[in-house]
């Protein structure tokens, strides 16, 4: 494909409006000139597609002049009219493969390159998903060179297959997610020692921890910035408020919050926390649950009892909203590190971060709200939990539920395995009949047992020097078989190929398959389009046949047997493509030829 | 496995059973055919709920003539649901084997808080506004006005529950508090009335030991239990506490004034009474001229809580004449209210018996033994006279009556205490009057006495000579069981020093030392690196807890704890805690690991269990000895001194190692879990100090176990992580059966004089 060439006629024009220089253009897969007409004309141009990163096009249309537009590396861009669509789209096509290409060699990151399909714009996350795609994919690298370069196949039909690979990346997430750090903001003043100045330390991170910890702070942060204070401002009252509380002083706290209505709002306790709390509670498991035992114990009467040994702090009624112990915030920072991220948003904009997790609140709310099999599932948990574990007999091999992030990304690669077990097997084995009704199965065993019932078991089922025998047999087959071969026997043969050999077929076998594929897809044939498609694609394949044949007969006798064994399934499968085709062609120009009689 | 002890054939849900349930059961069979008492002490994490359950549910199934009731009291809500849920999953496997003939009634039963489903009701802050509540609505008097006027509200579950009358029956099952409710629900019935009238003819009631041992509400629900019913006492180490605690009150200065407001309200309500419907009164006279008895023909929405006291006699006679009218009973209540406050203006600790106690008060205000003693009938009464539904606001002057009646009958085994401060903090003054009993038999006595069988059981009863001592009865059987284990999975430490070979202690010198905190938090941190899943950490108290997490969190400790595992604490708000708990097992379920900080004698302490991943370590830090400076705790220790002739020391000793070993006894709840525990303190090294550990635990503790420091308690804990985790027989294959099956019973009851452990 690289000797390929196209030569239109057409105009190049500084812009849009400039009645443009007339000449040839003419493209390679490495430049494209353009020659004017005028041999006198400055206006040569010699360029190579390696600079130009992108490509814009007028749309179709009556008045509209057939217009190409291709943007260069360092800004600036060159306008081609053409005389008619056609020979614009050759071009564009032309020029849009060639720009995939450079930019697949991975030499720029060039943006709106592979755009092809049906003269619509591709966007530009669409385009850069499948150049990353391709990047990321040597195999994939080749095949699309190989074809959609070759003519063979557009872009678009070569990615129309692969929906699925850029539909997966599309949601592509970090592949884990990154838990909350288990580490506490504390308030650790850094005072230089010479003023009274003390400074605090926020980033990001403590910032979201701060909203996740604090639903106070959170909403306060929400309706205060930017209206009533800065942000600034408002970290600044913040930071005073933790300070404070650091000094374990609820009198100083107190007055201060008296003063500053903001302030108090840090100061006080998290009434947010607490409705929450309520909320939590009868959510949790009925076994740890003490509020219950609160609510029963007849003991706990305000008076009665023993007087316990514990000392409160007796504090005013006045402060009592202002205290606020070490331990709850070590409950709640453990219980925000336990649920851990909740939202999935730039830590940069802590007003973002903020309504994120109040969303993310509100959703959980109303969840708990219509999640009526709770009490169901505490109570199975319950029962589940009250078995004692060993004193009852095996079960069912202990099992986890298993828990599969992205169930696609699962059985995809299952369905690989069992296409690949299937290939496998294909050759040799025939399927086992497993189809025995319960009647058939019960039949024999009862057989079975009459059997043994009458013979009895007196004779060892098999004689134990054979039985030996094929054991040792069998376990040096297989040990020997594993050294040599390793675990895969498809794998282990390629791994004993000369490596060009192994490479060659690999990547046919890949080509053939793609091949194929839009092969078979483009049956039945109801549109022209789908009949030139198919004519290119059989005649590629045509191509590829004599390469297989090739390489069968180029391997060293050691290998040709089982490089044949390899190449016969492809063969075999191109046969059928082929045979299909001209049956197809046959029935076609009987049924035109038919038509014709019927007609004449 | 079904199998035959004797005359009955145990049905037991499981295929195996420990050769420990086995004969825990036929302990139990003898004392329920010799129909006395018994006290079993059985490890935990050999099931004895399931033995206990199976034995007496397959026991009543055995004699159909003769059906025994079981009543069995957990001390919390939460293992009442456990208990519930054992319970269920045998009496699924009964049913499933025997067909419905194994069918019984079985139900958990708790305040209205628990089981109310009225929305407008349950959603008060506590248990008495949630009564109140309810009382408001539900009343016998408040119905009936609401008959005539349809704007009076009432409670649509409970009005329906009247409607359905003798149909509102529970069909047989087991059902936990969760079940009552749902099924309340679903029929439109009040789960707790309807739960209170079912546990007459329920063959099992799972409920709190209040229930039973605090007369005050044992007279309302318990009295109609037969005698012939099996009582349990369920993790009864702390029984004599409980016993303790529902005989005691104080009064402070609070609950005097709240006590004045009462009052007031109380004569105008009398006032507006008189003017209006003065008959009332007068009837409520006549009643009073019968005696107090009839209050068992009260309908079941006003029953109050009975007399603390339980003498029935004492019910029959009738009231003083000269508390008769309310006006004289407000005017005595009055003047015992301002006894009460001159006490209080004291400057001196004082410390009396009840007979000078009550005899100062007939001098003083004129107000004599029996008058004291029916006060607490006399103010019910009253209460109900006026009409009065917001119960929860009449707390205090309930509180002093309580106090009065319980003074005006017992002459001994109480004391009376009046503090003008804390002894910690001398310069708050918080005078405090208290009336403490010292002599758990009082409350236990009528259980005793009622029943024909009460069982008291636990995993620590050590020593077991004590209990019937303390609470003044004797056992037809008493056993210690120990545990035979398949493999080592208890491993118990006693760590001494810290990791720079200085003694570390919870003793009072030692206590505050930043040595011994730094030693500490180092042992924890080495231990947090080492044990996956859960540990817990107990501590002496709450104070000790915040001050050394404080410490820890400044000198940075806390935060390199932090890498490894989440931290969560026990707080004294109940919610908090259990939030922290429910998050804490979460983070143990997903692999997180976590540890958690609490107090023993806590709440936490009492009745969770950290089985499983949920503890795979315990740290006791320190020994928690009561504090020992409180007269409360004086005076019962003088009392226990003079009557059972205990000493101080040893009582101390006793309870403090009860804690500690029901701490670490958290852990491990099967023969397949194995967990550490590890006794920080120098103390525990001590013979005298480690000899009240319960069998179980001391038969496990090695003598190289003993007088370790950080980094050798870090290397055997390495060392017994990797040995439990290799696969091992689960039947104890190497000479002695650790599980047998239902084939081994049959031989060895068979076979001739073979031991089973």
């Amino acid at each position: 494909m690289a000797d390929k060439q196209v030569m239109k006629r057409a105009k190049y024009k500084s812009s849009v409006k400039d009645p443009g220089v007339a000449g040839v253009l003419k493209l390679n897969i490495e430049r494209f000139v353009f020659m004017p007409n005028d041999p006198k004309a400055s206006t040569k141009l010699n360029v190579e597609f390696r600079m130009i990163t992108g490509h814009k096009f007028t749309k179709e249309g009556s008045s509209k002049q057939a217009l190409l537009n291709l943007t260069q590396e360092q800004g600036g861009n060159y306008i081609f009219e053409f005389d008619s669509f056609a020979d614009r789209d050759v071009c564009r096509e032309f020029v849009a493969a060639a720009i995939a290409f450079h930019s697949e060699a991975g030499k720029a990151t060039t943006e709106n390159s592979a755009a092809l399909v049906n003269s619509e714009q591709l966007s530009r996350a669409e385009t850069e998903r499948r150049i990353k795609l391709l990047q990321e994919n040597s195999e994939l690298q080749r095949l699309h060179r190989q074809f959609v370069f070759g003519g063979i196949l557009t872009d678009a039909e070569f990615w129309a297959t692969r929906k699925k690979l850029l539909d997966q990346n599309d949601n592509r997430r970090p592949k884990q997610r990154v838990a909350l750090k288990n580490e506490m903001w504390t308030v650790k003043p850094l005072s230089d020692g010479q003023s009274n100045r003390v400074t605090f330390n926020l980033t990001p991170e403590i910032i979201h921890q701060i909203f996740a910890e604090k639903p106070a702070v959170r909403q306060a942060y929400l309706s205060f910035v930017p209206n009533k204070m800065t942000e600034k401002e408002f970290w600044t009252k913040y930071s005073r408020a933790e300070y404070l509380h650091s000094t374990k002083n609820v009198v100083a706290a107190a007055a201060e919050a008296a003063e500053d209505e903001e302030l108090a709002v840090f100061l006080k306790r998290d009434d947010m926390l607490a409705n929450e709390a309520r909320r939590k509670i009868r959510r949790v498991d009925p076994t740890v649950d003490m509020e219950a035992d609160e609510g029963d114990d007849y003991i706990h009467l305000p008076d009665h009892g023993l007087f316990q040994n514990e000392t409160k702090d007796v504090l005013e009624s006045q402060y009592e909203p202002y205290r606020r112990s070490f331990s709850q915030d070590l409950n709640q920072h453990a219980a925000v590190v336990l649920q851990g991220r909740l939202v999935d948003v730039e830590l940069g904009d802590p007003r973002s971060v903020a309504e994120a997790l109040s969303r993310t609140k509100q959703a959980e709310v109303s969840d708990e709200i219509s999640n009526r099999n709770l009490e169901k599932e505490l109570s199975d948990r319950i029962s589940r939990i009250a078995e004692i574990e060993d004193l009852q007999g095996p079960r069912d091999p202990a099992v986890a539920p298993l828990s599969i992030k992205d169930p696609r990304d699962y059985f995809d690669s299952q369905q690989a395995n069992a296409v690949k077990a299937l290939g496998d097997a294909g050759s040799g084995a025939k399927p086992l009949k497993s189809s025995v009704s319960p009647r058939e199965a019960y039949g024999s065993l009862t057989d079975l047992v009459s059997d043994i019932r009458v013979m009895g078991l007196s004779e060892p089922i098999m004689n134990p020097e054979v039985a030996l025998k094929v054991l040792n047999g069998l376990t040096q087959s297989i040990s020997s078989t594993k050294f040599h071969l390793g675990k895969n026997p498809r794998e282990s043969v390629l791994d004993s190929l000369p490596k060009v050999t192994k490479e060659e077929l690999l990547h046919h076998w890949t080509s053939v398959q793609e091949l194929l594929k839009h092969f078979w897809s483009s049956y039945p044939i109801t549109t022209k389009y789908l009949y030139t498609k198919v004519t290119r694609l059989k005649d590629a394949m045509s191509q590829v046949y004599p390469k297989l044949q090739e390489i069968k007969e180029s391997v060293q006798s050691d290998f040709r047997h089982q490089v044949s064994l390899l190449v016969h399934p492809m063969l075999q499968a191109l046969d059928a493509a082929f045979a299909h085709y001209d049956a197809d062609v046959q029935k076609r120009s009987a049924k035109s030829g038919e038509r014709f009689n019927g007609f004449g | 496995m079904k199998f035959q002890i004797e005359d009955v054939t145990v049905y037991f849900p499981y295929d195996n059973i420990y050769p420990e349930q086995y004969s825990y059961m036929i302990e139990l069979k003898r004392a329920l055919d010799a129909k006395g008492h018994c006290l079993l002490e059985m490890p935990t994490g050999t099931g004895k709920t399931i033995a206990l359950l199976s034995l007496i549910t397959s026991y009543t199934l055995s004699k159909p003539s003769n059906p025994v009731k079981l009543l069995y009291c957990t001390r919390t809500v939460h293992e009442m649901e456990k208990t519930l849920a054992e319970l269920k999953f045998l009496h699924n496997y009964q049913v499933k084997h025997l067909g419905p003939a194994a069918r019984i009634l079985a139900l958990g039963l708790s305040s209205r808080k628990n089981l109310c489903v009225n929305p407008s009701v349950v959603s008060a802050e506590n248990r008495d506004s949630v009564d109140a509540a309810c009382r408001k609505l539900t009343a016998s008097w408040v119905r009936s006005i609401a008959v005539e006027n349809p704007n009076i509200p009432t409670c649509e579950f409970y009005e329906n529950y009247e409607k359905a009358a003798s149909d509102a029956v529970l069909p047989p099952g087991v059902y936990t508090l969760q079940d009552l409710r749902a099924f309340g629900k679903a029929r439109g019935w009040c789960p707790y009335y309807l739960a209170r009238h079912m546990v007459q003819f329920a063959n099992v009631v799972v409920y709190s030991y209040q229930y039973l041992l605090d007369p005050k509400v044992a007279g309302i629900i318990s009295k109609e239990m037969q005698r012939e019913s099996v009582v349990v006492f369920d993790e009864a180490h702390n029984i004599d506490n409980v016993c303790i605690e529902a005989l005691s009150v104080s009064v402070r200065m609070q609950t005097l004034e709240g006590a004045s407001r009462n009052l007031n309200r109380m004569s105008q309500e009398i006032e507006r009474l008189k003017a209006t419907d003065a008959g009332r009164l007068r009837a409520e006279y006549n009643r009073l001229v019968e005696g107090l008895a009839q209050r068992g023909n009260l309908p079941i929405s006003d029953t109050w809580f009975s007399n603390p006291t339980l003498p029935e006699d004492i019910l029959k006679e009738a009231v003083p004449g000269n508390i008769r009218r309310a006006e004289h009973f407000l005017s005595v209540l009055r003047r015992l209210v301002q006894y009460f406050k001159g006490r209080l203006q004291t400057d001196n600790v004082e410390k009396e018996g009840p007979v000078t106690f009550v005899a100062s008060i007939n001098a003083q205000v004129g107000i004599d033994q029996k008058m004291l003693r029916f006060c607490y009938d006399r103010l019910h009464s009253l209460l109900l006279t006026l009409e009065i539904t917001d119960t929860d606001e009449f707390l205090h002057i309930q509180s002093i009556c309580d106090l009065a009646t319980l003074v005006g009958t017992y002459t001994r085994g109480f004391s009376i205490i009046i503090e003008p401060y804390d002894e910690r903090m001398p310069h708050i003054p918080d005078p405090v009057l208290q009336l403490c009993c010292h002599d758990a038999s009082l409350a236990i006595k009528p259980v005793f006495e009622r029943f024909q069988s009460v069982v008291i059981t636990s995993g620590t009863l050590s020593p077991i000579d004590l209990y019937p001592r303390l609470l003044n009865f004797n056992p037809v059987v008493t056993r210690s069981f120990t545990m035979s284990l398949t493999r080592d999975c208890i491993c118990p430490m006693v760590l001494t020093r810290g990791s720079d070979q200085l003694p570390v202690s919870t003793k009072y010198d030692l206590r505050s030392d930043p040595g011994v905190e730094k030693n500490y938090g180092k042992l924890l941190l080495e231990m947090v690196s080492v044990v996956p899943d859960g540990v817990v950490c107990f501590f002496v108290s709450y104070s000790y807890m915040d001050g050394i997490v404080n410490s820890w969190h400044e000198s940075g400790i806390l935060k390199e704890i932090m890498q490894h595992k989440l931290v969560f604490i026990e707080t004294q708000d109940v919610v908090e805690t259990t939030l922290a708990l429910d998050n804490y097992r979460r983070a143990c379920d997903c692999g997180r690991g976590a540890v958690f900080f609490s107090v023993a004698r806590g709440k936490v302490a009492e009745g969770i269990d950290f089985d499983r991943h949920y503890g795979r370590l315990v740290i006791m830090f320190g020994v928690p000895f009561q504090y020992t400076l409180s007269r409360i705790l004086l005076a019962r220790l003088e009392y226990l001194r003079e009557t059972f002739q205990i000493k101080e020391g040893d009582f101390l000793t006793f309870d403090a190692l009860r804690q500690a070993a029901q701490c670490v006894g958290r852990v491990i709840r099967s023969k397949a879990d194995y967990g550490m525990m590890i006794f920080a303190d120098k103390r525990y090294s001590r013979h005298d100090k480690r000899s009240k550990l319960p069998g179980w635990i001391l038969s496990h503790l090695r003598d190289a176990h003993l007088n370790l420091s950080t980094d050798m308690a870090v290397h055997i804990a390495r060392e017994f992580l990797r040995r439990m985790a290799q696969p091992y027989d689960k039947t104890g294959a190497m000479g002695k059966k650790t599980l047998l099956s239902q084939e081994d019973l049959e031989k060895m009851v068979n076979g001739v004089g073979e031991t089973l452990f």
